[in-house]
């Protein structure tokens, strides 16, 4: 913890009386305009939605309902199935885009002739409009003409094409071989750039000491990406949890509920059943749950004295 | 010998990293280039027997498309500008200026984050409405700028704090401004970050569907996303014009991140602190 010390002394000097909230009121303006004005009177808009019963089309005629609609979702079993679907679309989407984008960091990081070329390359899945993305996984696990199923029989692995987002099984962890196809370069890219804001010299120092490149990566490596670590997983566990393009495309949640996700049913609910007062309040069931792991998170973050001073 | 084994043991990894990574594009150049009637075929082809261009022709000819990847060049750039400004201005000041709330001020940054588009999505098509800007590229602007501010503070603020304060004081005390020891004593050493959050902002942009589906009704103003997803009809799927579509869209990003990943360069602050 560094602490702010005759820098800030300096500015207070400089700033006079109240220096210390002119500048920072100034310099956080434009950020804290931009949220307050285009997010904050929307969220304000939702919370109302989750106490009333909404009407679309007589908007004057909505009633105010109290916590009903709250409670209707505590015995609602298919929000069960939906939190514990959302559960296991984040904890593997995450996971394996991690892995994924940790390995694509370390190995962009060597040195090697066309390496401008191929750190652009592999970016293209970010590239890929989600719309496509979904299309293309789709069709490639196509039960009658897709990739997947020819290469899998081709290798012996499998004995019949297999309907994979047509079977409830399977539906979910295709969708999340997508997902994680798609969003493996955020990883790769985060992790790059910070893997060169870490001083060569460690590296040197560790390895003048006889580390091994595995005990390099164990105690070297990671502690310091551990900041940036932290961040990107726990935004991408936010995002992953309230993104639902590719689901809503390749799958639309079914067959049955086998891969219905906690904001597709809130859309399902708000868009398609016209009921926007049941459906704000499923999403922001999720938001509290996602505002319990973030808390978390950030204690985490606390603990280990990064980004947070 | 040994040199072999080295090499191995980079390109064997590399291929079979980027193999993943490129596999689903290069089925989509093959699917791009396959005449409609060898799409449906009892075995998989793994190339057509008659390669035809008449996917991009048709694209290029007969669809606005050219227009669509206008619009969200703009909107993307222009996003790129608005959100890291707001962005470094916000990062520098949670890194380097002290002041009560700086910790809920950044959880709440985060906070907003946790909101589905799916929920703000309705209340802010009523306030682009009403300011008058739906169909045009600021409300997309905006609403990008919004969502992406966030993620970009917190990125660049671990990027500032990872650089010795020592340095911008060094910088001070040798007669520069505050505003001249960002310049140049900051904001370069954090290029890395800088290279990353432009990156995260300028592909958020340029792929982000549900706002642009909503705020752009109007042909004029539609961005590629929506655009493609018009090539996707009730019935049938036009897989010429979305595939051929989709490889084209890729690469402009491609191209941008060849020319920004030189900014990810090593080693600038090693040794700039003496014990």
């Amino acid at each position: 913890m560094r602490s702010p010390g005759r820098f800030s002394a300096e500015a207070k000097g400089r700033h006079g009386r109240g220096g210390t909230w002119v500048l920072p009121l100034f310099l956080l303006s434009p950020a804290l305009a931009l949220l307050l004005g285009v997010v904050a009177y929307p969220i304000c808009r939702a919370v109302w939605l989750s106490f009333h019963r909404f009407e679309i089309l007589r908007p004057d005629l909505s009633q105010f309902v109290g916590l009903d609609h709250y409670r209707d979702l505590l015995t609602d079993p298919v929000l069960r199935i939906a939190l514990a679907n959302s559960g296991l679309w984040v904890a593997g989407v995450v996971c394996f885009q991690f892995l994924g984008g940790l390995i694509g960091a370390l190995i962009l990081n060597q040195r090697f002739p066309g390496r401008a070329a191929i750190r652009g390359l592999a970016l293209i899945p970010w590239a890929t409009p989600s719309v496509l993305v979904a299309l293309m996984w789709t069709w490639m696990l196509d039960g009658n003409y897709g990739l997947v199923n020819d290469l899998l029989v081709k290798a012996k692995i499998l004995s019949r094409f297999q309907p994979w987002l047509a079977q409830p099984w399977s539906a979910l962890p295709g969708v999340i071989l997508a997902d994680v196809w798609q969003g493996v370069p955020f990883f790769a890219v985060m992790l790059l750039a910070a893997l060169q804001a870490i001083p060569e010299d460690l590296f040197e120092a560790a390895r003048i000491d006889g580390a091994s490149p595995g005990r390099v990566l164990r105690h070297v490596t990671l502690p310091l990406l551990l900041p940036t670590i932290l961040l990107t997983v726990m935004l991408r566990v936010i995002w992953t949890a309230n993104y639902m393009d590719l689901i809503m495309i390749m799958t639309g949640g079914g067959p049955g509920y086998s891969s219905l996700t906690v904001p597709l049913y809130a859309y399902y609910t708000a868009y398609k059943r016209l009921d926007f007062g049941s459906g704000a309040t499923i999403a922001i069931v999720q938001v509290l749950v996602l505002a319990a792991v973030m808390v978390f998170y950030l204690r985490q973050l606390r603990k280990n004295e990064v980004m947070v001073q | 010998m040994r040199r072999l084994v080295a090499a191995g043991k980079l390109w064997i990894p590399l291929g079979a990293w980027l193999s993943f990574v490129l596999a689903p594009y290069g089925w989509m150049f093959i699917t791009s280039i396959k005449p409609p009637t060898e799409l449906y075929t009892k075995t998989v082809q793994y190339w057509p027997h008659h390669p035809a261009f008449e996917g991009y022709r048709l694209l290029m000819q007969t669809t606005p498309f050219l227009g669509y990847m206008r619009n969200s060049g703009v909107v993307a750039l222009s996003t790129c500008a608005v959100a890291l400004c707001a962005a470094t201005a916000a990062a520098y000041c949670f890194s380097r200026i002290p002041f009560k709330g700086k910790g809920i001020l950044l959880f709440g940054f985060l906070l907003t984050q946790l909101f589905p588009a799916v929920l703000l999505v309705l209340p802010l098509f009523l306030i682009m409405r009403s300011l008058g800007i739906l169909n045009t590229p600021p409300a997309l602007i905006l609403a990008h700028s919004t969502f992406a501010v966030p993620f970009s503070t917190w990125l660049l603020t671990g990027f500032f704090n990872a650089i010795p304060r020592e340095l911008d004081e060094a910088a001070t005390i040798d007669g520069c401004t505050r505003l001249q020891a960002f310049r140049y004593v900051l904001l370069p050493l954090s290029a890395p970050g800088v290279a990353a959050a432009v990156t995260y902002i300028f592909i958020y942009s340029w792929n982000e569907f549900l706002y642009a589906l909503t705020f752009t009704a109007d042909l004029r103003a539609r961005t590629l996303p929506v655009g493609l997803q018009t090539f996707m009809g009730e019935y049938i799927i036009r897989w010429d014009l979305l595939t051929a579509g989709g490889v084209i869209t890729a690469l402009p990003i491609v191209i941008f991140f060849m020319l920004v990943q030189r900014h990810l360069i090593a080693g600038l602050t090693a040794g700039a602190v003496k014990g």
